[in-house]
């Protein structure tokens, strides 16, 4: 499971990292937002992976680490709210500007 | 009620917020938030006076006790930073209650979201709470910096935003790989577990070099600066002076994050490179000063070279030169900020010239021209005001380091530049007129945002004659940050009580 996991890490930070090198601000988002799949990932690798334990510790039971898990929530919830308004942004600079280069320049 | 008082200055800006989002009117909204930063200013100084006895008030949140919950932790450094913060606070909010935040919708919340981001960030003793404070700091700066409008603020947003997001990603990227290896998150408890054996040092320094390198992003060293002047100098003049200590919080953070945590096992880390970055920091700022075309454009540079200085000093490991750098922090923000307001000012008084240094009306107030001789004076470190006093103690302070020369060299040689610099536009702002030179009836300058001004222009005069009691308390503060022991015994020790116990 740590191989398909970090497999599942790489290609979403390479695929991220693409996006973002990209000149138009939708596939930038795209990749922002691959970027933050693959961090949330690795965040939830962090606390180790277990299969079939809850995140509470019982007498006895195997359990596995809940902070990571409400490090990701934390993360997810700030990261999607970042998105939303860097979205915004984009359309607006759309607007302004007529075209969506990251820079807002007017295509020559 | 000492107990609670390191809470304090994130709940003000909160509850303010909230308050102001409740009544979406621009009177209300406004004495809200002049209310309430006067408070923060109140008690930021009340909790200055109170670290000043030297010990550690750690305030554990919903008293779950240290390593395993958040605390918040005041000691001189932060205590002092969070009074910095909410005196620039209050007087950029008066200077921009007087019609900046007509110009675009839900300015006075944000405001104070951006506050709480900064104070919070200063308190915090938790890694992943830094982060969120950082993240609430960001959010609440993205749409400030978009406030006004226009396409310019637009272009340097999506630039801005795009680069804090990775930033932020790394950031993640840092926690999980410190988390996964030492298995906490407190600063205190993750100096401690650093100094124990039994876990992979090669990954703990790639998580720190991670957290330096973001750190390092936000105080705009110079692989990683190239947004700074481009995002300050598109921001409105208001909001481009509340940035300048958003550079600081790095800088602060990369200072407390060293001493603390690599400096007694990994002291290697920032060696060469970051001083070496730092001065090519300075270089290039200066550089930009001299290249810029207008007074706002140029101050942005000026915030960057400011920046860069300071990020001299984390590489020293020495409490002298952390002291020298507390006291050019406090007055490089505050002279910082200051041009930003004047900037705004003069622009309006020149017509379609604004501030760009072309020949256009005459300045129609006497006081502004001094004003701008004042800020000007002490950006460019020149006698007797404050900027010259804290280049001088950082100057001679860092005289025995192994770095000496190089930062004497690259330091005095930008500093000349930078001077250089202000005096040719300078003279294009005042005396350069055209034929026809009668002054234009700009929009009125207002008791608040002249307040404004003179007061933080008026800090450089005023530092400079407060130098040593503020030397001093530079001194003490860097004395407390540079013994980790007591930090990390102040925070942990506080695990086997209570966080209201360990406070007197």
């Amino acid at each position: 499971m740590e191989v398909l996991l970090s497999i599942a890490i790489g290609v979403l930070t390479a695929c991220g990292v693409f996006l973002i090198l990209r000149s138009r601000t939708f596939p930038v988002l795209l990749g922002l937002t691959l970027l933050s799949y693959a961090v949330n990932l690795f965040l939830f690798a962090s606390g180790r992976l277990r299969i079939d334990a809850p995140p509470l510790i019982r007498a006895g039971a195997s359990y596995a680490d809940p902070l990571p898990q409400a490090l990701v929530l934390t993360a997810i919830v700030i990261g999607f709210g970042m998105t939303a308004y860097l979205a915004i942004l984009a359309l607006r600079a759309l607007s302004e500007s007529g075209a969506d280069h990251v820079d807002a320049h007017r295509e020559p | 009620m000492n107990a609670n008082a390191p809470i304090l200055p994130i709940l003000i800006p909160l509850a303010a917020a909230l308050l102001q989002m409740a009544s979406g009117r621009l009177r209300f909204q406004r004495v809200v938030g002049l209310l309430a930063t006067a408070l923060l200013v109140l008690v930021t100084g009340w909790l200055t006076l109170l670290a000043d006895d030297g010990l550690l008030r750690v305030y554990a949140l919903g008293d779950w006790p240290a390593p395993f919950g958040i605390v918040l932790v005041v000691d001189r450094l932060a205590a002092a930073m969070t009074l910095l913060t909410a005196v620039l606070g209050f007087l950029v909010l008066l200077y921009a209650s007087a019609g900046f935040d007509e110009e675009g919708i839900h300015f006075h919340p944000l405001f104070q979201f951006q506050l709480l981001g900064l104070l919070g960030a200063f308190l915090t003793g938790d890694l992943f709470n830094l982060f969120v404070f950082f993240e609430i700091m960001l959010l609440a700066s993205y749409v400030l910096l978009a406030h006004g409008g226009g396409l310019t603020r637009t272009r340097a947003g999506i630039s801005y935003v795009v680069l804090n997001l990775v930033g932020s990603a790394l950031f993640l990227i840092a926690l999980g790989l410190i988390y996964g290896t030492l298995g906490t998150l407190n600063l205190a408890d993750v100096a401690r577990v650093l100094t124990l054996p039994g876990y992979d040092r090669a990954l703990a320094r790639l998580a720190f070099a991670l957290l330096i390198t973001v750190f390092a992003l936000k105080a705009g060293l110079l692989p990683l600066s190239f947004w700074l002047p481009h995002t300050y100098s598109a921001a409105g003049a208001p909001v481009a002076a509340l940035f300048a200590i958003m550079t600081k919080v790095g800088i602060v953070a990369i200072l407390r994050v060293q001493v603390i945590a690599l400096e007694p096992v990994m002291p290697d880390l920032l060696d060469n490179w970051l001083t070496t970055l730092a001065l090519a920091t300075v270089a290039f700022a200066a550089l930009g000063a001299l290249a810029a075309s207008r007074l706002h454009a140029l101050v942005a540079w000026l915030v960057l070279l400011s920046a860069g200085t300071l990020l001299v000093t984390p590489a020293q490991a020495s409490a002298e030169v952390s002291a020298a750098a507390l006291y050019y922090l406090l007055q490089s923000t505050l002279a910082g900020a200051a041009f930003f307001l004047l900037a705004g000012l003069i622009a309006e008084q020149r017509g379609k010239a604004a501030d760009q240094f072309l020949a256009g009306p005459p300045l129609p107030a006497t006081w502004l021209k001094i004003a701008f001789l004042l800020a000007a004076t002490t950006a460019a470190a020149l006698p007797p005001f404050s900027g010259f006093v804290g280049k001088l103690m950082l100057l001679t302070t860092t005289r025995g380091v192994a770095a000496g020369p190089a930062i004497w060299v690259v330091v005095l040689i930008s500093g000349f530049i930078v001077m250089a610099a202000l005096a040719r536009d300078g003279c294009a702002l005042i005396w350069k007129h055209k034929a026809a030179g009668t002054p234009l009836p700009g929009r009125p300058v207002g008791w608040q945002r002249a307040t404004a001004t003179v007061l933080l222009i008026a800090a450089g005069p005023l530092l400079a004659i407060g130098a040593r009691p503020l030397s001093d308390y530079a001194a003490r503060t860097a004395a407390q940050l540079h013994a980790p022991g007591a930090y990390v015994t102040g925070v942990l020790g506080a695990g086997t009580t209570t966080g209201r116990e360990a406070a007197p």
